[in-house]
């Protein structure tokens, strides 16, 4: 035990870790957002809710199935994602010709009505779930405690961001994704379905989401408004990072959720807007965010 | 939407001609007999919204820019209202005066942020400060948190005038909306709305037609947000209160539903997507209770895949004229 700047070091680093997760989180959200962006050129409002369907989905798994958290990792995911391959089906395909703001306000509807859903089946207050037995306890490293299950979050969300900036930036799969991106029409006369890779990758992206929702489970309560909430900040990440880059959203998804952390330590009154004053200045002083293209 | 002429007519029939003045007529008439026969207060209600969504309006409709975070200007409008005639004692006219310019000042600081992105970043950034200052609401003694501030005096207009009185109350909102309304009519109708259509149109060409684009937006964001503030400032003295509900998100949300379900672009259309929404939330809200918000979202999805136009503007399109 010792002190830093006048704070317990326990303090400080408990913060610190906190700061890590919701980054964690911040990260995997303002990814799946920015390669929606980029392939559907819609930004997906209702990604908050797809994170909050993902925690419900673990839950009612557990409930009805008995199938742990392992399971509900890989289940949930893929259950959300399917239904928002659904979604893009149904709706978005039909907005790509139109402008951007009509995908935003599609997407806010499908976000009221996913929350009002839940809100109706569930109530507001939160729902336990409890943090899978491999990974309970935790372990002292002598400047702080590490719960065992914070440290497997931070992991897991650092390795599926560096996954899907690996699968983007550096296969074949990926290479076909950035130049559809650029120009469909293009990849379309190479003989490349577009329109199914549209659809995958909306469905990748809500899978993200949903995935994010399920870790956050046991560390947040499952309640209707969890994503909500989160989404605003998110939006403000996206905001200061830009979306033109892959990379740029995971590291200003992890450096806002440190900064944050501190916040807390130092001027705890400032911790939840920290980000949005952040975003003030990165606009006054870069407009095109941190990573972002001037367009 | 602009005016359609079928080219074969010649010279189109007076009615056409003047729609959207003959719409003013009936709509003020309508207004002036409505509380008559339906309750004051939820028609009071209404028309804080209609102004509320009018003064959104004139930005996605006539700049092409989506604020997601109009909550800002009504809800702060509506707390400092409410403040300034309950603790300072201000009479209603300077309590909304109050509200006003505090809505005002907002819109400076938060436009001349968020007019330095395009589109949907726009978007992004006007949510992103709004719900910045829905957490100084939640924060701040003087909002009275979660309780809000509640038993808001109503007073006496320029000291004489009773607004007790439920039916003096909806004349004076009555006065307030339709000097609202008529000046976004002007606000659109001048050379300056013109060059508010010309960067809604084609931003890119307005720049090097010479006009600095960016005090255009500005401007017509701090006007917006101005009337807007306007709109919550009435609704903190109407119904005595201002709360949270005011300033949070989904009051951002409802105000994007109105102008859609009106029609995104028309004159009228915001009145009438206020009145549709506030009247659902009224009735609709006693019989299915939480599932409102489902509605809502239902409504959402439905216009934006299916009617574009909205009430107001399908109807245009069908009569063939502006409204």
């Amino acid at each position: 035990m010792f002190e830093i700047f006048g704070i317990p070091s326990q303090a400080l680093f408990g913060q610190l870790l906190i700061g890590l997760i919701n980054g964690s989180f911040y990260a995997l959200l303002s990814l799946g957002l920015a390669v929606i962006f980029g392939m559907l050129n819609i930004i997906n409002f209702s990604h908050g809710a797809q994170y909050m369907m993902g925690a419900f989905a673990a839950y009612l798994i557990l409930q009805y199935s008995g199938l742990g958290y392992w399971a509900a990792l890989i289940v949930a995911p893929i259950l959300v994602g399917i239904t928002g391959i659904i979604v893009e089906r149904f709706f978005l395909q039909w907005l790509y010709k139109l402008d951007h703001l009509y995908g935003l306000l599609l997407t806010f509807g499908l976000a009221l009505i996913i929350e009002g859903v839940a809100r109706n089946y569930f109530g507001s207050a939160g729902l336990p779930y409890t943090v899978p037995e491999s990974l309970q306890g935790g372990r002292n490293l002598g400047f702080m405690f590490l719960p065992n299950y914070r440290a497997w979050v931070i992991v897991a969300s650092l390795t599926i961001c560096i996954g899907t900036w690996f699968v983007i930036e550096r296969t074949r799969l990926g290479a076909y994704l950035r130049a559809a991106t650029e120009n469909p029409t293009l990849v379309r006369a190479f003989g490349i379905n577009v329109p199914r890779m549209i659809t995958l990758t909306y469905g990748f992206g809500v899978a993200l989401a949903a995935f994010a929702g399920v870790m956050a489970a046991p560390i947040y309560n499952v309640s209707p408004q969890m994503g909500s909430e989160l989404i605003i900040v998110v939006f403000a990440v996206v905001v200061i990072g830009g979306m033109g880059s892959i990379l740029g959203a995971i590291v200003t998804g992890f450096g806002l959720g440190v900064v944050e952390g501190l916040t807390k330590v130092f001027f705890p009154e400032a911790s939840n807007t920290v980000i949005f004053v952040i975003m003030a200045i990165v606009l006054l002083v870069r407009p095109a965010g941190l990573f972002g293209r001037r367009a | 939407m602009e005016r359609v002429i079928d080219p074969l007519t010649k010279k189109p029939p007076v009615w056409r001609k003047q729609s959207e003045i003959i719409a003013f007529v009936i709509m003020v008439i309508a207004l002036v007999v409505a509380p008559f026969m339906v309750y004051p207060l939820f028609l009071m209600q209404a028309m804080c919204f209609a102004l509320f969504a009018c003064a959104f309006n004139l930005l996605i409709g006539y700049v092409g820019l989506l604020s997601f975070g109009h909550a800002l200007y009504f809800g702060w409008a509506s707390y400092l209202s409410a403040y300034a005639a309950k603790v300072w004692g201000f009479p209603p006219e300077f309590a909304i005066l109050t509200g006003t310019v505090t809505a005002a000042f907002c819109g400076i600081v938060a436009g001349s942020l968020a007019i330095r992105r395009q589109g949907i970043y726009f978007a992004m950034i006007t949510l992103a400060l709004a719900q910045m200052m829905y957490f100084f609401a939640l924060q701040a003694k003087f909002t009275g948190g979660e309780d809000g501030i509640q038993g808001v005096p109503r007073g006496h207009l320029f000291g004489l005038i009773d607004l007790r009185n439920e039916m003096t109350m909806y004349f004076v909102v009555l006065a307030i909306f339709l000097a609202g309304f008529v000046f976004i009519y002007r606000i659109i109708h001048s050379p300056f709305g013109e060059v508010l259509k010309a960067i809604r149109e084609n931003e890119v060409r307005t720049i090097s037609l010479g006009y600095k684009t960016e005090r255009y937006k500005l401007l017509a964001f701090v006007l917006s947000a101005t009337l807007a503030g306007c709109a919550g400032a009435t609704k903190a003295i109407v119904l005595q209160i201002a709360s949270l509900t005011d300033v949070n998100w989904p009051m951002s949300g409802e105000v994007v539903l109105m102008a859609l379900v009106g029609g995104l672009g028309t004159i009228f259309g915001p009145v009438a997507g206020s009145f549709v929404i506030v009247a659902m939330q009224n009735f609709l809200g006693e019989h299915v209770g939480e599932w409102v918000t489902v509605i809502q979202g239902g409504i959402f999805v439905a216009c934006v895949l299916l009617f574009r136009r909205g009430i107001i503007g399908e109807l245009a399109a069908l009569l063939r004229i502006r409204l």
